[in-house]
């Protein structure tokens, strides 16, 4: 059986046929008839030019096809089709990138099936730019998280944009191109990175995003990430991520659960409830582990987020004098509360950290769910499949 | 270096020409600066002035750069002069020069024809914007006022661009022209605008709907084959405010679509399935789709005007001059000079509108007005989609060209829509039925009423399908300033 490809297709109710898109186009990939503009298969790069040109969005459409449509199937429409099952896709469309969409799909996975973005999230833009026309950002800042005796370093990195539109949502990723080559001598690859800031920018309306970076030994890129300067320029991809994304309603309750830089995500979500809509009660609840308390990034400014907006329980499993408390331990010790949030329509759960939280998790949610006489992997499945439950670990 | 693709800020005009190292274009332009913005502070209404609106604004030319949205007050609006890259070795595309290296300096021996060709098309930048102001208080949402600023300041920008050509290559006339074009004003007594079409006032919304499909229409065609031109900074100025055009189209299309969207829904709601039960229709807020034929019959037929002549010896002069190419030049296989071809255009011969031959040289003006209806009818026919989804028995159409004209061979003649010719008594019959009446602008008029709650739509007219920029459907695409 054939892998099933991506495909660029253009909503044929909306387009207008300005064929802007057609003039752009550097691969002459799109062409049009008297009522339609299609994009080949064959001859379309994904090189993205094409999307900010268009007027209506209309260009913006993607689907994962065993058999791709052809010029002719295109010309035929009065409406896109929609996605359809396909065998052999599993991931959906996160990336257009292979690499990239590999890395996500085996990120995800932990969701036990095919992840869907929440029915109210906004539209993201994917792989706007790629390895081959990556966007240049400045680092503008480079903050350390963690205490400055910890072993940890986990590193709060900001890149401005400058005058290039780089479209994020919270929960969507980007990739770093570390200068230099591989033990090969090839150039490396890109290494994915949660924006930890909401849609309008670290600071807002300023063309910037943050990271939260954590220093891996031998690392290539996180060495590279965490010793930049103010100024330095780095090569970014992306953004990256279609499905861990925030619901747009505001009374939807997301539960969110993770260790160490797995809260870079959670930051954004937060940030971008507090910008929108600071009044709001009991509209977050934040299950946070790490090894100490020096050790938890952005501790102090989760201290000045009021409890009655987001709840927030810290696991420290390493913090002296103290029991080890993991992330399941403390969804344990508030099993009530978590208990009733798991059978709310409104709730919207994210998981997101090291692969190794992923199976204690799912324990205590099975566990917490049986007491209230409800089938996890059941629940869980239908909240998947509604948008509702996420994953993403590494 | 000089930096061709991003926009330099360093002058108080964004642009992409190098113009802090012109220091006299760049004081020309300093100059004329204070009157533009005059112009604009006079013209819309004040509590709009000081609204934020969400705009996109080019910041460079490269397709990533020309899209980036943000609120911004219109007066603070980053108006710049942006030429679409040049493109290496380019050759003249058509006329006697084919092929020669393209001028990057106004050729001495159509100086005159190339500066009556930029100050035409700047006139009727600034005109549709004075059309159009005082549109945003009976605009149907906030969604549409966004569009139709949007539309306002890029026709702005455009403006500006017409004027950098006029100030950098055409010396002191060039001045006196750019003064004027803020001197002329649409519907004026003693100094209107230069072409009739931008003269009239757009009234109402589905005017300004009308107008945007149909007459900016005119506008891309125009805009499309002086970016044909052979001289180069008039070519590349064109290809980019093509890309700004296409905003244009778009308003216009989905304007009207959502407009007959909206009526047919209503009549499905109330069980009317015919579409010409115009009271019924009208007793329910909603404009009815014979009304809409109207509308576009009257402004199809005035965009028509704009074309000109059908037979023209100065369209011909200007392709053969290589300043003017055809719609899509590059794409035809021809020998672009047109020596021995020949075209089908319409004419009158004994009363009656018939095709005939002519040398393809002077139906320059012919040709692309046939482009334009090509274009033209491809959204009607997307109309007439959404009006066959809700099982409505109704064809929107574009009429006959001889219909309703005021220039060319068809000028004044009872043409019905048909495109037979009829008596005058059965013409005055007829034109109620064919365009729209005072009594039909009386109740078009009635239903321009304001809808300021972002999310909420006027009655007469569908939300969007999609929102600009991906944005949500309850999106506040103006923060208004109601001081």
């Amino acid at each position: 059986m054939t892998q099933p490809i991506k495909q660029h297709l253009i909503d044929p109710e909306i387009c207008i046929r300005c064929y802007t898109c057609e003039m752009t186009c550097p691969e002459q990939a799109i062409e049009h008839d008297d009522m339609n503009v299609v994009v080949d298969v064959d001859k379309c790069k994904f090189c993205m030019d094409c999307i900010p040109v268009c007027p209506t969005g209309s260009i913006d459409n993607w689907r994962i096809v065993a058999e791709p449509y052809s010029l002719e199937d295109q010309y035929a429409w009065t409406d896109l089709p929609a996605q359809e099952d396909v065998a052999g896709d599993d991931a959906g469309l996160e990336a257009l990138d292979d690499a990239v969409a590999a890395l996500l799909a085996e990120a995800h996975k932990g969701v036990g099936g095919k992840s869907r973005a929440p029915a109210t999230a906004a539209k993201p833009t994917i792989n706007l730019y790629t390895l081959g026309k990556p966007a240049e950002a400045r680092v503008t800042g480079n903050f350390r998280l963690t205490a400055e005796g910890s072993d940890s370093d986990v590193r709060h990195i900001i890149l401005d944009f400058g005058g290039q539109p780089f479209p994020v949502l919270e929960g969507q990723s980007i990739g770093i191109i570390p200068p230099g080559t591989d033990a090969e001598g090839k150039p490396h690859l890109p290494r994915l990175y949660s924006v930890s800031s909401p849609r309008d920018g670290e600071r807002p309306n300023f063309n910037n995003l943050s990271l939260t970076v954590k220093r891996e030994p031998h690392g290539v890129c996180s060495n590279f990430v965490c010793d930049l300067k103010p100024g330095d320029t780095v090569r970014v991809t992306g953004p990256f991520g279609a499905t861990f994304l925030m619901p747009s309603d505001p009374n939807a309750h997301l539960l969110m659960i993770c260790t160490g830089t797995g809260s870079a995500p959670f930051r954004a979500f937060t940030m971008r409830r507090q910008r929108e809509n600071p009044k709001l009660k009991n509209s977050l609840t934040l299950v946070f582990g790490a090894r100490r308390q020096q050790e938890l990034p952005y501790f102090g400014p989760l201290g000045k987020v009021p409890e009655s907006f987001m709840a927030k329980h810290f696991a420290f499993s390493r913090q002296d004098g103290e029991p080890k408390h993991y992330v399941q331990d403390k969804l344990r010790a508030e099993a009530d509360r978590i208990g009733q949030l798991l059978l709310e329509p409104s709730t919207h759960i994210y998981v997101c950290g090291l692969k190794a939280m992923e199976q204690g998790v799912e324990e205590a949610l099975k566990d917490i769910a049986r007491a209230r006489g409800v089938v996890w992997t059941e629940l869980r499945d239908q909240m998947r499949d509604q948008g509702r439950f996420h994953v993403e670990t590494y | 270096m000089l930096d061709l693709i991003n926009v330099s800020y360093d002058t108080q005009i964004p642009n992409n020409v190098g113009l802090s190292q012109d220091k006299k274009v760049l004081k020309a332009l300093e100059k004329w600066h204070p009157g533009y913005i005059n112009w604009w502070n006079d013209l819309i209404p004040q509590n709009f002035q000081q609204s934020m609106v969400y705009l996109r604004t080019a910041v460079s030319v490269d397709p990533k750069g020309w899209a980036k949205f943000d609120y911004v007050k219109m007066p603070e609006y980053r108006w710049g002069v942006l030429l679409a890259p040049q493109v290496e070795n380019r050759t003249i595309p058509c006329g006697e020069h084919y092929g020669q290296p393209a001028w990057q300096e106004v050729p001495g021996e159509y100086r005159n024809l190339l500066k009556r060709l930029i100050v035409i098309q700047g006139d009727t930048e600034p005109a549709s914007v004075e059309q159009q102001r005082l549109l945003a208080l009976t605009a149907p949402s906030l969604y549409d006022m966004r569009n139709l600023f949007q539309v306002n300041v890029e026709e702005g920008r455009h403006l500006w661009a017409m004027v950098y050509l006029l100030h950098k290559y055409f010396g002191r006339d060039g001045r006196e022209e750019a003064d004027d074009l803020l001197r002329r004003q649409s519907g004026s007594e003693e100094a209107p605008r230069m072409l009739g079409a931008f003269n009239e006032e757009t009234p109402d919304w589905l005017s300004f709907f009308m107008f945007t499909y149909f007459t900016d229409r005119d506008g891309k065609m125009q805009l499309e084959s002086l970016a044909q031109s052979g001289f180069d900074p008039l070519s590349r100025t064109c290809r980019f405010m093509l890309t700004e055009e296409a905003h244009h189209m778009f308003v216009g299309e989905t304007g009207v679509g959502r407009t007959i969207e909206r009526t047919c829904q209503v009549m499905k709601e109330n069980g009317i399935d015919d579409p010409f039960d115009v009271d019924r229709i009208r007793g329910l807020g909603v404009i009815d789709l014979p009304l809409i034929q109207k509308k576009l019959n009257l402004h199809y037929t005035l965009s028509l005007d704009l074309f000109g002549q059908e037979v023209s010896t100065n369209a011909a002069n200007a392709f053969n001059a290589g300043i003017k190419g055809r719609y899509m030049e590059a794409r035809i296989t021809d020998d672009h000079q047109l020596q021995s071809d020949t075209y089908v255009v319409w004419d009158l011969v004994d009363g009656k509108a018939v095709q005939k031959e002519v040398p393809a040289l002077t139906a320059i003006n012919m040709r692309l007005r046939d482009d334009y209806t090509k274009d033209a009818a491809g959204g009607v026919g997307r109309w007439n989609k959404i009006i066959e989804k809700h099982g409505i028995d109704f064809e929107l159409k574009l009429p006959h060209e001889a219909f309703h004209r005021k220039i060319g061979v068809f000028a004044n003649l009872p043409f019905d829509p048909e495109g037979k010719v009829v008596t005058g008594a059965e013409y005055d019959k007829g034109l109620p039925e064919w365009l729209p009446t005072h009594a039909d602008g009386d109740y078009i008029q009635s239903l321009m009423k304001p809808c300021y709650e972002a999310g909420q739509y006027a009655r007469w007219i569908a939300p969007p399908k999609v929102g600009i920029d991906n944005k949500p459907g309850d999106f506040e695409y103006v923060k208004l300033h109601m001081a």
